[in-house]
């Protein structure tokens, strides 16, 4: 009995860590779709998402409003990211528009050093009590938060693609951006959008995760990578690849952490990254690479 | 090369240049050329005595020390990502398997250091010959993706297997070498080796994109799938760059162990990469000289930029995105346009350059190419279905049907870039249905695109190089050879005056019949055109006519897509017609040009019930 609640407890802390992963492996996928870019500084709008709560709340604000607050700043950071990173490079091929973003991702999390010091941040938890326990096993409020938020971000998102004109809209610019512009669809502003939703996604994830890992200037690298990973595994550019691959992703870290070795943990992601290069590069719902000659 | 003979023969065109980035140009006068090899020798001379000749405090020798041993990594990633355009953000991992070789191998197992070194070198080559292997063939993004978990994983071993690798705390006491009985202990002995290791890889570096292989490299940069259908095995040279790159990074990474006594996991983390691949960015990524600019002002900028205190980093992190905006072939890329734009090329002499060997012997009548029930499916879609289909050699076979009729589909099943779904191909009586791309090149098949590739930051001459130095070419290994090869294959389309011209600046017109030439350099015995007249204006429709004409008379085998009706009734063999991926006719010009089911196809079933 105590090695089910055991794994069941288990399971959950996986899939709430893999929660996060997914929301940050999204907004990435998303830029992926709509502009072929591969923003190595997705991680660091969740840092950012962090760091944004922790000011406002500092400043005596509520903390649903703080929340809320933190969205809102993000999304505006999302619209000078593009503008700043995205805009200048458009036209070029994707190297050097990665290393911009890998220049973004250390101007960024600089930025926040000088801002707020070295020292890691603690945050309050959205409820005040830690856990319920359900049948023995013992629910940390938190991991509930994380889960019925990512619910929530993925149905709202599943609406605002499948049921919805600016969801088509953005679908045209993600397919062929030349054809979009010829039925009179403003492609700019379209990736503009998806720019800013992806922050705001990334800025979801920092404020949900914060209160468990605190937050630290170097929060995004570590997710980011996990995130990257997790588009990877479910499949390059497949939204629901990014929500599948992120889920397992923490499913396996928090059960060889359990199992194996926890000083590894961050290995593991990354080994599951190579076996699937290695074995299935596509993806768990990826089409075959190919180019067209 | 000597000029003996009295005749005032024009001497062929010299193989070497003096310019690193260019290596086709012309060489200067020899003399000129002997007084510039001399004051380099004598400015590096100077310039590695000058911690002998002035006094440095020993940390100004400590920072010369970190540039001298990054450069040289940082030269690795001018091979990897300058000329074969494959991102690498470990390249900490390989500078630490060095320092880590040296450091461990020294220091608890009591090794030489030149023995540790060379095993240091070792490790890390091999470490990034398996890494390239595994994973070179994906590319792009999820190369960057790949590179950045396996630093991730080297530092969380460096940090965790302390049993091995002493953990967080690192490895000190690490002892200078000697050499011939003459010990490295004084800073500045050790710097002038450290200087002499730089040196010599620059030398390498400088001559690396010269050679074949180094040729190779840019092509795949500029173009990866010409570069493989050309003839290039190009996971091959992608693995040797990485290779190579991974050695020199375990070359920096081993001096500078032994240069500063102590290594920790600090030192070969990920953000160590960033800054590696930043240097070879900003200074330059094309060229040697680049490379070690960057890394000496990078190491030297944070002394002089010592007024912004907390945020130079942050600084440092909005110059790698001005740098990519606004310096895209980083500060050396600068320098070398200017300074190009004060030299002439030296003119051609075309009446210099031999005819072009095209001739194939056309003895065995059976067909060159045969293909049997051919398929290539996407999905549900049957882009190629069951074709079956011979080519007679020496003759030009013309494939002509509607758009999306799977004309291109079938030339890319035919040489490779596609897996054929089913069915087999016969080439030369050889079965290559399941051969690479460069396998089939190397068989003597030529290839052109409907939308031209070639490598359009490389000149003329040396992108039809790479057409001549494909497998099994009859025309010799040398560097001479390929490039006489090249210059006649370049004066059959008529372009030889402007061989050293860089193709990006060429007129589309221009660029179609580079594309030929670099295809005709290769002896190809059996040529793919694809829509070769498409976006040509009347006068060039007419010169490719008479090309086309040429090259049927030396026994060349010819596979056209075309679309100019005009144009493929005057050249045409034999005509194949596909529709929807099924051969619906085929047979000669006349005939089949005036077949029913064409037309029909053409202008659809009214015209048909018309006709």
């Amino acid at each position: 009995m105590g090695f089910l609640v055991n794994n069941v407890q288990v399971l959950f802390a996986g899939l709430a860590l893999g929660s996060i992963y997914a929301l940050v492996a999204l907004g990435f996928v998303l830029i992926v779709r709509a502009t072929n870019v591969v923003n190595f500084a997705q991680g660091d709008f969740a840092m950012l998402g962090g760091f944004a709560m922790v000011a406002f709340l500092s400043g005596g604000l509520p903390y649903w409003l703080s929340f809320v607050l933190a969205l809102v700043v993000l999304g505006i950071f999302g619209i000078i990211f593009a503008l700043g990173v995205y805009y200048p490079l458009r036209h070029r091929s994707f190297l050097p528009v990665i290393i911009s973003t890998l220049g973004a991702s250390i101007f960024m999390q600089n930025t926040a050093l000088y801002i707020f010091g070295p020292q890691p941040r603690a945050m309050d938890r959205i409820f005040k009590t830690q856990g319920i326990e359900v049948g023995g096993v013992f629910m940390d409020t938190q991991y509930l938060a994380i889960l019925g938020f990512t619910a929530i971000a993925v149905a709202f998102q599943y609406i605002l693609f499948e049921r919805t004109l600016l969801g088509k809209k953005l679908q045209a610019t993600s397919q062929d951006k030349d054809m979009a512009r010829l039925v009179g669809i403003p492609v700019a502003s379209m990736i503009a959008f998806t720019f800013i939703y992806s922050a705001v996604l990334g800025g979801l994830a920092g404020a949900l995760v914060s209160p468990i890992l605190f937050v630290s200037i170097g929060m995004g690298s570590i997710i980011a990578l996990k995130a990257f990973a997790a588009a990877i595994i479910g499949g390059f550019g497949d939204i629901r690849g990014a929500i599948i691959g992120g889920l397992l992703l923490g499913l396996v870290e928090s059960f060889g952490a359990q199992y194996i070795s926890v000083a590894y943990k961050d290995a593991f992601a990354f080994l599951l990254l190579f076996v699937f290069l290695l074995f299935r590069p596509q993806g768990i719902f990826g089409e075959k690479i190919s180019e067209k000659a | 090369m000597t000029n003996v003979s009295a005749s005032n023969k024009p001497v062929p065109a010299p193989e070497r240049s003096t310019n690193p980035l260019d290596p086709t140009r012309p060489r200067a006068p020899n003399r000129r050329r002997a007084g510039r090899i001399i004051a380099l020798i004598v400015i590096a001379t100077l310039i590695a005595l000058i911690p002998f000749i002035f006094k440095l405090s020993p940390y100004v020798l400590n920072i010369f020390m970190q540039a001298a041993t990054y450069a040289i990594a940082v030269l690795g990633m001018t091979v990897v990502l300058g000329y074969t355009g494959q991102i690498n953000l470990a390249q900490a991992t390989f500078f630490g398997l060095g320092a880590y070789a040296v450091g461990l191998g020294t220091v608890v197992l009591g090794l030489n250091f030149w023995l540790a070194l060379v095993m240091g070198i070792g490790v890390a080559a091999l470490a990034g010959f398996v890494l390239g292997l595994t994973t070179l063939r994906l590319g792009g993004h999820y190369l960057a993706m790949i590179t950045i978990s396996f630093q991730q994983i080297f530092n969380l071993v460096l940090v965790n297997w302390s049993g091995v690798t002493q953990g967080p705390d690192g490895v000190s006491g690490i002892a200078r070498p000697s050499l011939f009985g003459l010990r490295f202990s004084d800073d500045r002995a050790y710097l002038l080796l450290c200087t002499v290791f730089l040196y010599a890889a620059m030398y390498f570096v400088w001559w690396l994109p010269q050679t074949r292989t180094g040729r190779a490299m840019r092509a795949i940069r500029e173009n990866e799938l010409a570069a493989e259908v050309t003839g290039i095995d190009t996971l091959r040279v992608k693995v040797i760059a990485f290779t190579l790159s991974s050695a020199l990074g375990g070359i920096g990474g081993a001096l500078f162990a032994s240069g500063f006594a102590y290594i920790s996991p600090d030192n070969f983390d990920f953000s160590r990469s960033v800054e590696f691949l930043t240097m070879v960015l900003l200074g330059g990524a094309q060229s040697a000289f680049g490379g070690v600019l960057g890394t000496s002002l990078l190491i030297v900028l944070p002394e002089w930029l010592r007024f912004l205190k907390e945020i130079y980093l942050a600084v440092y992190g909005l110059a790698v995105i001005l740098i990519m905006v606004f310096l895209p072939t980083g500060i050396w890329g600068l320098i070398r346009a200017r300074l190009d734009r004060y030299k002439k090329p030296t003119p051609v002499d075309i009446s210099a350059i031999a005819t072009l060997d095209l001739d194939i012997p056309v003895t065995d009548p059976s067909p060159i190419l045969s293909l049997e029930n051919l398929e290539k499916h996407f999905g549900g879609v049957k882009a190629v279905d069951g074709i079956t289909l011979e080519v007679m050699r020496g003759t030009v076979h013309t494939l002509i049907g509607p758009n999306g009729s799977g004309k291109t589909t079938m030339l890319n099943v035919l040489n490779g870039i596609y897996k054929a779904t089913g069915g087999n191909i016969k080439f030369d009586g050889v079965d290559i249905t399941h051969t690479k791309p460069h396998e089939r090149a190397g068989l003597g098949i030529g290839r052109t695109f409907q939308n031209i590739r070639l490598f359009p930051l490389m000149s003329v001459i040396e992108n039809v190089m790479v057409g001549a130095q494909r497998a099994n070419n009859p025309v010799g290994d040398g560097q001479l050879a390929l490039r006489e090869r090249a210059l006649s294959a370049l004066k059959f389309v008529d372009m030889a005056d402007h061989a050293e011209r860089m193709v990006k600046n060429l007129p589309y017109g221009h660029q179609r019949l580079v594309e030929i030439a670099r295809a005709l350099a290769g002896h190809p015995s059996f040529l793919l055109l694809d829509e070769p007249a498409a976006g040509l204006n009347q006068t060039e429709k007419q010169k490719l006519g008479e090309l086309l004409k040429r090259l049927k008379g030396h026994g060349l085998t010819v596979f056209l897509i075309e679309h100019d009706i005009g144009l493929v009734e005057q050249v045409s063999d034999t005509i194949t017609v596909l529709n929807f991926g099924k051969k619906i006719a085929e047979g000669e010009p006349a005939y089949v040009l005036r077949h029913p089911d064409v037309m029909a196809a053409y202008l659809g079933e009214t015209a048909h019930a018309n006709a």
